[in-house]
């Protein structure tokens, strides 16, 4: 087995990089990813090596960037796009749900909607507003689009590539503050389908599914647990839309407790339907109610208060104290 | 109308016009050709209005004003060409070679789209105002990609001219000097709303400030609309970038069936606005220049009586799709909700499951 140790970031560029090497109608467009490689520099060095008509600096436009991915998948091309920041992508949400979410549907499956809008969202960056958002729910919630993340580099790597290789568009979500941390590669075989939730750890008392970055702390969590001698079994959800629910109910069915963790306020949430679809399809088997561990309903404070706003390792041992106390 | 800043090739007289840039380059086949179409698209689309009135359309959307606009454009359109459409774009889709029963699949609500587009190089009926103007650009940079000569058409009017998405793909295609042509038709209502609401300017004068050439052309002279978009059509495909058309014309009718023009214009507007009407300014030149006999004239009045008696029938015949068919195509690839969906349909026998 071929692996190699690289951060999320240079992951995610090889997957590209890869990506556009087996296929030559994978365009990438966004705001600032050629020479300067995208304030992230995902994209580094690509424009240098793919050329500009493959690796398009985009004029500063979100709609558009979006709105001209799906002329160009309607003429045959396959373009990720990089919005620069979550809380930039609200100007391409009409593109995104009235044109890329329903034109497969609305020209009887002639038109190929397979394209990528990369995401990079959550917290956790000490950024200014607009830079720390959890905008997931609001495209799970619309048919027509899959909405998946990543939660290490080696997922990094394979699920932009399979996201690129898939005939459905995808939110492709992205944990920012994840970018540098390094994992293991295995260049050679994908770990997983795209779709797949993914068990972290194993465990016998509670379930706890999360995704993006809130996984690295729930680990934590379940570390802390278990010294307590409460065995925490990690669940990374992975496709946040669809659910892989199968897996999700093999672990309540052992487990008998849920706790969902998550960024983004409660209301309407990932969260929110992990604990709906699994009350309903393993009643029986839970012994607690599901419980969310969320964002507060409130607007993404100034980041000096975000860790007392995303979920942090005591508000999730907090919750595994009440499921289990329940 | 500011005549010196319109190009046109026929007076509302059915008088050839002079122009300086431009000149007619059509047969008197080719006229008479074009007179079929819009007597034909004005039959058809009174047809809607009347379909709708009888409750058997959710909506019609009528083009009566507007069809020199649609058939000089869509007759200069290349077999190649790609063009992205509103849901007011009747005489496209008939030059495009749609049969007219498709484009009421939107309006009888038995479809979102109603057509193939790729076989037909007509995009399906964009209804959110403006977002196929962006769709349209990035259809051409894939043109320019794959080094072909074709050209792409984003059609919008007035009303969508403040798009974002509009303004967006104008800026788009002057930056990539992507081979579209923007054929607005400024029928100067949206809705209820007047032209000047939206724009202070022509909006024509638009393009210059976005850096690419824009013409108003009178949109009720099937002439000149033809030698316009053609000039444009061929910019585009051999490198020279974008062209915005402005085709000065008018809604003769409502906006929808929904609306009542009668609420917000004055009679006296759309009395002088019958004077240049576009299909008898093109009979005047095929009756006095081309000596058309009247028989012949006749002869395609009765075709687009027959046209629109045969377009009611299929429009009747049209029924209501088997709820299950709601489930295709929402996604390409296999998806838990989807079949979830339509066990449920299938359980609840909703549906025998046949799609």
């Amino acid at each position: 087995m071929a692996t190699t140790t690289m951060t999320m970031a240079k992951a995610l560029n090889e997957g590209l990089r890869r990506a556009m090497e087996k296929n030559k109608k994978v365009l990438l467009m966004g705001e600032d990813i050629g020479k300067l490689g995208g304030v992230f520099r995902i994209t580094d060095g690509l424009q240098k090596d793919f050329g500009e008509d493959r690796v398009i600096d985009a004029p500063l436009a979100e709609s558009a960037i979006v709105g001209t991915a799906v002329g160009l998948a309607i003429r045959g091309y396959r373009t990720i796009v990089e919005i620069q920041f979550d809380g930039f992508v609200y100007p391409a949400f009409d593109q995104i749900v009235s044109q890329v979410a329903k034109l497969h549907k609305r020209s009887d499956g002639v038109y190929n909607m397979g394209l990528v809008i990369r995401l990079p969202f959550q917290g956790g960056i000490g950024a200014i507003e607009h830079h720390s958002e959890s905008p997931e729910a609001y495209f799970a919630q619309t048919a027509g689009l899959r909405v998946v993340s990543c939660s290490t580099a080696n997922d990094a790597y394979w699920m932009i590539q399979q996201s690129i290789e898939h005939d459905d568009p995808i939110i492709f979500c992205e944990p920012m503050s994840r970018y540098w941390e390094k994992g293991e590669v295995d260049l050679e075989n994908p770990p997983h389908g795209l779709f797949d939730a993914v068990v972290r750890r194993e465990g016998s008392d509670v379930t706890i599914v999360g995704y993006g970055a809130s996984l690295k702390t729930i680990l934590r969590a379940a570390d802390t647990a278990q010294t307590e001698g409460i065995s925490v079994e990690v669940i990374d959800a992975r496709s946040l839309a669809p659910l892989d629910l199968d897996t999700m109910i093999a672990s309540i069915n052992k487990t008998g407790r849920l706790i969902a963790v998550q960024e983004s306020p409660h209301t309407a949430s990932v969260g929110s339907e992990i604990v709906a679809e699994l009350s309903e399809r393993c009643f029986y088997s839970l012994r607690a109610p599901g419980v969310r561990v969320s964002g507060y309903h409130v607007p993404y404070p100034p980041t000096r208060l975000e860790d007392d706003y995303r979920p942090t390792v005591d508000r999730i041992l907090d919750a595994v104290d009440r499921v289990m106390g329940f | 109308m500011a005549d010196e800043e319109l190009v046109q090739l026929l007076s509302p007289e059915g008088e050839r016009v002079t122009q300086k840039d431009y000149e007619s380059t059509l047969s008197g086949d080719q006229i008479f050709g074009f007179y079929r179409d819009m007597v034909i698209i004005r039959r058809i689309c009174n047809e809607g209005t009347s379909l709708q009135r009888q409750g058997q359309l959710a909506l019609w959307a009528p083009i009566q004003g507007q069809e020199a606009a649609q058939i000089g454009a869509g007759r200069a359109l290349g077999p190649m060409d790609f063009t992205f459409p509103t849901y007011r774009e009747h005489g496209i889709a008939w030059c495009r070679g749609i049969p007219p029963v498709d484009w009421f699949r939107l309006f009888r609500a038995v479809s979102n789209g109603g057509w193939d587009p790729q076989k037909y190089r007509h995009s399906v009926p964009t209804v959110v105002l403006g977002n196929q103007a962006l769709n349209a650009v990035g259809y051409a940079m894939g043109v320019q990609r794959d080094g072909a000569e074709e050209a792409v058409v984003a059609f919008f009017g007035d009303g969508a001219s403040s798009q974002g998405d509009v303004l967006e793909s104008f800026v788009w295609a002057a930056s990539f000097n992507a081979p579209v042509v923007f054929f607005l038709q400024n029928n100067q209502w949206a809705i209820s709303e007047p032209s000047s609401l939206q724009a202070k300017i022509p909006l024509y004068h638009r393009a210059e400030g976005f850096g690419f050439p824009g013409v108003r052309v009178d949109g009720n002279d099937v002439l000149a609309v033809y030698e316009v978009t053609r000039r444009a059509l061929e910019l585009a495909r051999v490198g020279g970038g974008p062209t915005l058309i402005e085709a000065f014309t008018y809604r003769m009718g409502a906006h929808t069936t929904s609306d009542d023009p009668t609420r917000y214009r004055v009679d006296a507007e759309v009395e002088v606005w019958k004077h240049r009407d576009p299909v008898e300014r093109v009979k005047s030149l095929l009756v006095h220049e081309y000596k058309v006999k009247k028989t012949a004239l006749n002869e395609v009045t009765a075709e687009a009586e027959a046209m629109a008696l045969q377009l009611r029938e299929d429009v009747l015949a049209m029924g209501r799709p088997d709820p299950i068919t709601m489930f295709d195509h929402a996604y390409a690839a296999p998806h838990p909700l989807i079949d979830e969906g339509r066990r449920e349909m299938i359980e609840m026998g909703i549906s025998g499951g046949s799609h």
